[in-house]
């Protein structure tokens, strides 16, 4: 038992603190975080050069890490410092293509590590609600080639985008686990639309419309009608990272709230002197604590067994939706009045940490999904 | 970053789980797995077997007769005891004086005390809260008077203590008591053992609102006691309590207790029956079941990683705060599902069936008879031994520093 990360992994967390720290700067978060890009092109070959992007893969694909505690030491630190770069979509479309894809589409992960190519992973759809397995998008055959029909939602930062991975139907009913495939579909196919706008945590996403959209045999991302245990696989990464960013998110809003509870004055008295306020506090940090175990439990079960890892990853987010939720609104609360403006940081950590919640499925979906998982 | 034990520490828990194999009576396992009442004698009969291997006192050092254990080595000894089913070690002796007197106590103390707790020759009680002193215990009002006479050197104690547990199995007391009425709240209080069959103290029995007699009140009246029971310098026993209140409370959480009624909570929900279905299929009770499983999952984590630091060195301080609230409402929580899922049978109360000997047939499912009892008598975790909110002022204080 040993709760102490490598040396190397401590090295990365350092040299990434530091970066973020004096680089994404409040600022300049906002300002990237509202920019019509949604995300800053320098800073992202930045984080690339830094090699953060290769931290999140292994070295048979290109990367020099991949662990799940390599994925939760990235992402605490982004979410320590609110960055809005493409992260997550390649964690997603990158593990999809690492975990299905053909030697020739693999050659492509070269790129997306040094940051000079995007991938965006465009799998939730409208009516979906978090279901991984819902998707009506529709792929048939013509001619030889692929064609597909369909909506997807909220890509993130699908106008950025080189690439997308997309699920469609090939066969089965629309929430059958067996007939889902993945394609590779570039940005400049024609019949692909997108429609995008700003996120209300920063940063930007689109909606995406494929409508006759044809595609060589090749854009098919591994076996058909098998998408389903590579979709699993890349969203459990996605849920890692996002629990990660999240406990990241909540130590900086927890030590920005304790420094107003002391300086903050009222009836000739610092606020953190109330009981009523101290015990909010307490209970607080008793429950990021929590939010920071579970983390540390899905991180350890990322190689395990199917039901033991997926009871891990649902359990985290679960854990994460539930107290990263609480953590902002009891941040915002404790601050009072100040705590509802756009002008202080903490508002913004408040602003993603619910968020997170809304993505690859909230509290209520992996509590059911855990229940489903079944008695371990 | 590893979350197994190493290949030593899983060695010492297999030679845990093969002693308790071998040597916890099924009989007491039994008792305690389903809530029925342990009696004096069965406690010590599970105190003598432990120490006969040597593993009562496992919080002491070797050369006092304790194993020498490391937190974590400690940690996986609770757990699998908890696991097991085994009776608890009934803490006053050896887990809360022991310690005192090894830290704080002459070699006289020592020589005559420790040895008597390993042997069970003495049954200890805690003297410590009172009436007027419960969350705010440095405010105790007993009084000890030293005077000294042809008999010797001598304290005469006056006062009542409340809440003592087991009490009525006991006969010697270890006390906080004023020895200075003028100096300051913590500064004029001492550390004291009483002999309970003094002449002068009388104990009553308080029954709790399960039914049962498991704490009791203490009076003292005119009691004398030697002044060599005094642990260490009169008006300094504030620091002995403060040490006693802190000392090695990483198991605080118990989490071998909640994993092991969760497990008996999760296979009674698999087969009490609702509208023809397991319980357990129900989704509002499945619910509540998965999120006080996840909650106990990452509280073991949070346990451990607490283990992991004290085992590096660290001092369990402000963090035992936090392993006692949730802990203990996990553990609460569990003991709530429980009650539910008996149904209408969590109401007939039938105290012979936790008694030993009880023949009949339980009313309801087996499990009925203990669960609403079990969940009356665990609203007492978040109170005792610091309450909760307690528990909150000190993470406050100590780790938020507001």
């Amino acid at each position: 038992m040993n709760f102490q990360h490598t040396d190397d992994r401590r090295m990365l967390a350092d040299s990434l603190n530091r970066f973020v720290a004096e680089q994404y700067v409040f600022e300049t978060r906002d300002r990237v975080a509202k920019s019509p890009e949604g995300y800053s092109p320098d800073l992202w070959r930045q984080f690339a050069d830094l090699g953060v992007i290769g931290a999140l893969f292994r070295e048979d694909d290109g990367g020099f890490a991949g662990g799940g505690f390599d994925i939760t030491v990235v992402f605490e630190a982004l979410g320590r410092g609110l960055v809005v770069e493409p992260f997550l979509g390649t964690v997603l479309a990158g593990s999809a293509i690492a975990h299905a894809g053909s030697p020739a589409q693999k050659a492509m992960l070269a790129e997306i590590i040094g940051g000079t190519r995007i991938a965006a992973f465009a799998h939730d759809e409208p009516e979906a609600h978090h279901e991984l397995t819902h998707v009506q998008t529709r792929a048939r055959r013509a001619g030889g080639q692929w064609v597909l029909d369909g909506v997807k939602a909220v890509v993130q930062h699908g106008e950025q985008a080189d690439v997308f991975v997309v699920s469609a139907r090939t066969a089965g009913a629309v929430d059958d686990d067996a007939g889902v495939s993945l394609f590779l579909v570039p940005a400049e196919t024609p019949g692909l639309s997108l429609r995008g706008y700003p996120n209300v945590d920063g940063g930007r996403a689109a909606e995406l419309t494929l409508v006759g959209v044809t595609l060589a045999p090749d854009a098919l991302l591994g076996a058909e009608g098998a998408g389903s245990a590579t979709i699993e696989h890349s969203v459990g990464k996605g849920v890692l990272a996002l629990c990660a960013e999240a406990v990241g998110a909540m130590d900086v809003a927890k030590d920005a709230t304790l420094e107003y509870l002391r300086t903050r004055k009222q009836f000739g008295v610092p606020i953190g002197s109330f009981q009523a306020l101290q015990h909010r506090m307490a209970d607080l940090l008793v429950e990021i604590e929590q939010a920071r175990s579970a983390v540390i439990n899905a991180a350890a079960a990322l190689d395990a067994d199917r039901v033991t890892r997926e009871r891990a990853l649902s359990a985290a987010k679960v854990t994460i939706g539930r107290i990263g939720t609480l953590a902002a609104e009891e941040c915002i609360q404790l601050h009072g009045g100040i705590g509802m403006t756009w002008e202080l940081p903490l508002a913004h950590y408040a602003k993603r940490l619910v968020m997170i919640d809304h993505q690859l499925g909230d509290e209520d979906h992996h509590l059911a999904r855990f229940i489903s998982l079944g008695w371990k | 970053m590893d979350l197994k034990f190493t290949r030593e520490e899983e060695a010492f828990a297999a030679d845990v789980r093969a002693f308790l194999a071998d040597r916890l009576p099924a009989r007491l396992a039994e008792k305690v797995r389903t809530g029925r009442h342990l009696t004096k004698a069965d406690m010590e009969e599970w105190h003598a077997i432990l120490n006969e291997r040597g593993w009562l006192a496992n919080h002491w050092p070797k050369q006092y007769g304790g194993p020498g254990w490391n937190a974590v080595q400690k940690f996986i000894f609770e757990n699998e005891c908890a696991l097991a089913h085994a009776p608890r070690i009934v803490p006053f002796g050896v887990n809360m004086l022991g310690p005192v007197l090894i830290k704080y106590g002459s070699e006289a103390q020592k020589q005559r005390w420790l040895p008597r707790i390993l042997d069970g020759s003495d049954w200890w009680c805690q003297g410590y809260s009172e009436p007027g002193a419960g969350s705010d215990l440095a405010s105790v009002k007993t009084t000890a008077v030293r005077g000294s006479d042809a008999q010797g050197d001598h304290y005469i104690v006056n006062g009542q203590k409340t809440w003592t547990t087991l009490g009525q199995h006991a006969n010697m007391i270890f006390c906080l008591v004023r020895t200075d009425r003028d100096a300051k709240k913590q500064e004029g209080i001492s550390f004291l053992l009483v002999d309970m069959r003094s002449p002068g103290v009388d104990v009553r029995p308080i029954i709790t609102l399960d039914g049962e007699h498991e704490v009791n009140e203490v009076f003292f009246t005119d009691v004398r006691v030697p002044a060599e029971n005094l642990v260490g310098e009169e008006n300094k026993g504030w620091t002995c309590a403060k040490y006693l209140l802190t000392y090695e409370r990483t198991n605080i959480a118990g989490v071998g207790f909640s994993a092991a009624a969760l497990e008996r909570l999760k296979k009674t929900a698999a087969k009490v029956r609702k509208n023809g279905r397991p319980l357990s299929e129900d989704p509002y009770f499945a619910a509540r079941l998965a999120r006080v499983e996840i909650d106990l999952e990452n509280m073991k984590t949070t346990n451990l990683r607490v283990v992991a630091a004290v085992a590096g060195g660290g001092v369990p301080g402000a963090e035992s705060s936090m392993l006692k609230i949730r802990g203990t409402e996990i553990r609460q929580e569990i003991s709530s599902l429980m009650r539910r899922a008996m149904g209408p049978y969590a109401q007939p109360f039938v105290a012979e069936a936790l008694e030993e000997g009880f023949e009949n047939a339980p009313v309801g499912p087996a499990e009925a008879a203990s669960a609403a009892v079990q969940y009356f008598n665990n609203r007492k975790l978040s109170i005792f031994g610091g309450s909760n909110e307690i528990q909150r002022n000190i993470i406050s204080k100590m780790i938020l520093g507001l």
